[in-house]
């Protein structure tokens, strides 16, 4: 056999910025938690996060905790137990690990940052645009510690957005304060509330701006930094943590770029990823796409996190937008011109589809895109299965030999 | 003594069987062996290079270079590179039918559906997702469940009048509707029919086929009336290689050639 071909990752100088920012909010979080200084909300990952701030409430993200509950691999051991009270192992695998965590009392927090336990909630707030999981899996926690659940209903599978769906979605946010109040022990301070919108829109103009980093020839980072890097721009949102660590990534990226520095040595591929990161395989796949000299280059679990819509002039109607613009809810018109818009500026030669056994919402292959895309655009497809976090639907030899032989395709054109 | 002749060695381990093939320079299958992979892949590859050579009559030092696929391909320590076990059957297929097709691969473990264009190229491939469902691995538990021999599976189903449909996707699910049938009291050339069948279907829901059908893999070579009932269902043009259980391994070793 020839010497293997070692991988090689480059390590982000802002890596140690990106920890303390990551470490600073579950500190705060665990501190006021066990203190009861501050409120506490848990918002799903697209819900009014800057309403929240507005109110005051530090935010908690369970989806964050999924996704480290998958990282850190506990999450396979830890789903049965969710499955056993009743949550179907075919329903998302976050909630099914996130809710294992909590009725086995472990999770990834420990190890991380020596935090015991998630934070004790004072309200849970979901919007389902992610998905109708969200729902449920807030609703369970509802229950067991008895707290106040509210929440917002997107509105799902739209094509051309209209002004009743924004004002509706505007609205249902409005008529969430009188509980948010009431949670929170304060008014609603509008000023609050607004500059926490400017905050989110600037760390998404930044963040859009980092991806965008990735369209240079050799690009200066892959998904799999993109993943890691999306962290802030998930838990940090509306606040000026976020924005100052976007502005030293963005330096950092910026530079590569001009200094020519590719994150995949000798890059010879560029691919769209779709479909959520198969988190406890992370590591796994990025070094075997960096044994290929494939970079993935775009993706739409991070293109898709950005709310620029924003504007503090008009709050609610400018966060009824961003919701209703967001990817995960449009038709599949919009997302097939979404990616023929990132293959104009990402310049892919291959897509590959991560069909997700546990979320049906993410998994973008299901009614025939990936046949229509690839012909459309003339890049060729892969559709491999998996999860996002429940390794037990994932055959790793298959999705390895599959990843290989369509870069062989690929050099073959 | 030294071995003059060139020789270019394709190792294909897959997850039930390991395929040795030796071509000359020419192109020839000079010799090759099939083993069962067993649990010491390296050790079987370097037996079946072993036996390949005598039946090639020629010595080590003939091969001059070895690409090595399938499951265990990183297992071989004498290959020079390796190649996945879709892009050699693609290789292999071709090599002996240069035109556009649909290959369809059956294997101990997976099945795969390759497309070709006029030049060989890959347009497209698909494996099977997870389960053994149309693989021959699913016929291995069948052929348990029903205590026949695997290798009396292919001469019983041609024995068939009239074939017992099984509808599931899952091999445990099969075994039941397998049951059922027995209890209902079909004969067992029928079910073994409707097994055949099954394993057809799954392979043939993977994807679109464009004619001719090449269809490679120990399954097929064992069991000829699989690729009577792939014919009649598409009414496709189905052709076999010289070995279709050493596709993959032919296709090896003319990688090694282009080294
Ligand atoms: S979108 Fe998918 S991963 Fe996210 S919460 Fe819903 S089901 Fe889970």
């Amino acid at each position: 056999m020839s010497e293997e071909k070692k991988p090689a990752r480059k390590k982000f100088e802002c890596q140690g910025l990106y920890n303390k920012v990551m470490a600073n909010h579950f500190y705060e979080l665990d501190e006021a938690s066990k203190t009861g200084s501050k409120k506490i909300a848990w918002c799903t990952s697209v819900g009014p996060a800057e309403l929240l701030r507005g109110m005051g409430f530090l935010v908690y993200f369970p989806e964050n905790h999924g996704a480290m509950l998958g990282a850190t691999r506990m999450a396979t051991e830890l789903i049965p137990y969710a499955n056993a009270i009743g949550y179907s192992p075919d329903i998302c695998s976050y909630l099914t690990s996130d809710i294992g965590s909590f009725m086995q009392k472990k999770t990834p927090l420990t190890t991380a940052y020596k935090i015991e336990s998630v934070p004790k909630p004072d309200i849970l707030v979901f919007n389902t645009n992610q998905c109708r999981d969200v729902q449920d899996w807030f609703a369970w926690y509802s229950r067991e510690l008895k707290v106040p659940m509210v929440g917002i209903h997107t509105h799902r599978d739209i094509g051309e957005i209209r002004n009743f769906q924004v004002n509706d979605i505007a609205k249902q946010t409005e008529s969430l304060i009188p509980a948010l109040e009431k949670a929170a022990g304060q008014k609603f301070d509008i000023d609050r509330f607004k500059e926490a919108i400017e905050l989110s829109r600037q760390a998404s103009v930044l963040w859009r701006a980092c991806l965008e980093t990735a369209s240079a020839i050799p690009s200066p980072w892959t998904f799999f930094d993109a993943t890691i890097h999306m962290g802030p721009a998930v838990v940090a949102r509306g606040t000026k943590e976020a924005v100052d660590y976007y502005e030293v990534l963005l330096k950092e990226l910026n530079e590569r770029v001009a200094g020519k520095v590719a994150a995949i040595d000798n890059e010879r591929h560029r691919i769209y990823w779709d479909g959520m990161p198969i988190w406890g395989k992370l590591s796994t796949l990025s070094n075997q796409f960096a044994e290929l000299n494939t970079c993935i280059v775009a993706s739409t679990y991070c293109n898709s996190w950005i709310f620029d819509q924003l504007d503090p002039k008009d709050p609610f109607e400018s966060m009824g937008r961003a919701y209703t613009e967001l990817f995960i809810v449009r038709d599949e018109a919009f997302k097939e011109k979404y990616m023929q818009n990132c293959f104009e500026k990402y310049k892919f030669d291959g897509m590959i589809f991560h069909d997700a056994k546990t979320c049906p919402n993410n998994s973008n292959n299901r009614y025939g895109l990936p046949e229509r895309i690839s012909k459309g655009l003339g890049v060729p497809q892969l559709t491999i299965n998996g999860d996002l976090n429940d390794l037990r639907c994932y055959s790793e030899e298959q999705a390895k030999t599959n990843i290989e032989a369509f870069i062989e395709q690929l050099d073959e054109r | 003594m030294t071995d003059n002749r060139v020789l270019y060695a394709g190792v294909d381990i897959g997850a039930s069987r390991t395929k040795v093939a030796l071509l000359d320079l020419k192109k020839n299958l000079t010799g090759f062996s099939i083993k069962k992979s067993g649990t010491d892949f390296s050790r079987t590859a370097e037996e079946c290079l072993i036996e390949a050579l005598i039946m090639a009559n020629a010595s080590r030092d003939a091969v001059t270079r070895t690409v090595s696929t399938g499951y265990g391909r990183t297992n071989v320590t004498f290959s020079n590179d390796t190649r996945t076990e879709i892009g050699c059957h693609a290789k292999g297929a071709f090599h002996y039918f240069s035109r556009a097709m649909t290959i369809i691969d059956i294997g101990g473990q997976d099945n795969k559906v390759i497309k070709l264009d006029s030049e060989g190229r890959r347009i497209n491939f698909k494996m099977n997702r997870k389960c053994a469902a149309g693989t021959g691995a699913f016929l291995e538990e069948m052929s348990a469940r029903l205590d026949i021999p695997i290798e009396e599976m292919d001469g019983l189903a041609k024995q068939s009048t009239e074939m017992v449909e099984l509808g599931s996707f899952c091999t445990v699910f099969s075994a039941t509707e397998v049951l059922e049938k027995i209890r209902q009291g079909k004969k067992v050339p029928d079910i073994v029919k409707g097994l055949f069948f099954s394993v057809i279907k799954r392979v043939l829901e993977m994807d679109l086929i464009t004619p001719p059908i090449v269809m490679t893999g120990g399954v097929v070579e064992h069991n000829s009336y699989l690729v009577e009932m792939i014919r009649s269902k598409t009414g496709v043009e189905a052709l076999l290689p010289e070995h279709p259980q050493l596709t993959g391994a032919v296709g090896a070793a003319l990688f090694a050639m282009e080294l």
